[in-house]
């Protein structure tokens, strides 16, 4: 798992690789929180385009994102979601917290 | 021809990915669609993660895998000899976790959704026995 940031104007965008699993989870949550709280954007985007693969330990990871971008009152934005991922999301009803955007 | 295999790993978290990987790649030979792969690594890793997450809460145990493979029928069972769930039906709940805040509590919907049928048993102090039943489609769809 690998986490890239890139910050432009009061979006924060991460940009996810590899495996999302219960393993990985905790270390990709340190690293969006760090840097969420270091920069307080008005938008947190995390980008799902490299994300191999991810079971339920995902849906706690957005969701816990959900709610630390919620505490500086940040809008969180989930995008390129290739198409199983998004199966697991829409089951999760993850769409109620933020914005779910497809891989094209 | 029906066909097995059978995996025995500590429960540590690294182990989640090897396990999922070695199940997709015993059924690969029912010639699943990329989807259904997707779906049993899925619901094998929930699986796996329960027993290192809950039943094997502050130790380290053995988790027994094994799969077997019948014409298009896949039977995988994930058991353990942790604590074991007092409550089965309401561990099943949608959302219900005693896993802390950064889980979803969606394990067993997941495996639940993932897979063709799910059967939970426990006995506290005992263990769990997680069986999920996969049926690969293609072979016999359009494909």
């Amino acid at each position: 798992m690998l986490i890239k940031f890139k910050k432009e104007k009061e979006t924060l965008t991460a940009y996810l690789e590899g495996e999302i699993d219960h393993h990985t989870a905790a270390f990709a949550r340190n690293e969006i929180d760090t840097e969420l709280m270091g920069g307080t954007p008005a938008k947190l985007i995390l980008d799902f385009g490299g994300v191999t693969f991810m079971d339920s330990s995902g849906i706690g990871l957005v969701m816990g994102r959900y709610k630390t971008a919620n505490s500086i009152n940040a809008a969180l934005e989930v995008s390129n979601i290739p198409q199983n991922i998004y199966k697991l999301m829409k089951l999760a009803g993850l769409e109620k917290l933020a914005e779910l955007k497809r891989k094209d | 021809m029906k066909n097995e295999m059978k995996l025995t790993v500590p429960s540590i978290s690294a182990n989640e990915s090897f396990v999922r990987v070695a199940v997709a790649a015993f059924a690969a030979r029912l010639d699943p669609t990329i989807e259904e792969i997707n779906d049993i690594k899925t619901a094998v890793s929930e699986a796996v993660t329960n027993a290192i997450v809950h039943a094997y809460k502050n130790e380290v145990g053995k988790i027994y895998i094994t799969v077997t493979a019948d014409e298009d029928k896949l039977k995988i069972s994930v058991r353990d000899r942790g604590c074991g769930i007092e409550n089965v039906k309401k561990a099943m709940e949608p959302l219900y976790t005693t896993g802390g805040e950064e889980r979803a509590g969606l394990g067993f919907a997941v495996m639940e959704s993932f897979t063709d049928r799910l059967t939970v048993t426990s006995k506290k102090d005992k263990g769990t026995t997680v069986v999920m039943i996969k049926k690969i489609r293609s072979k016999y769809g359009c494909k």
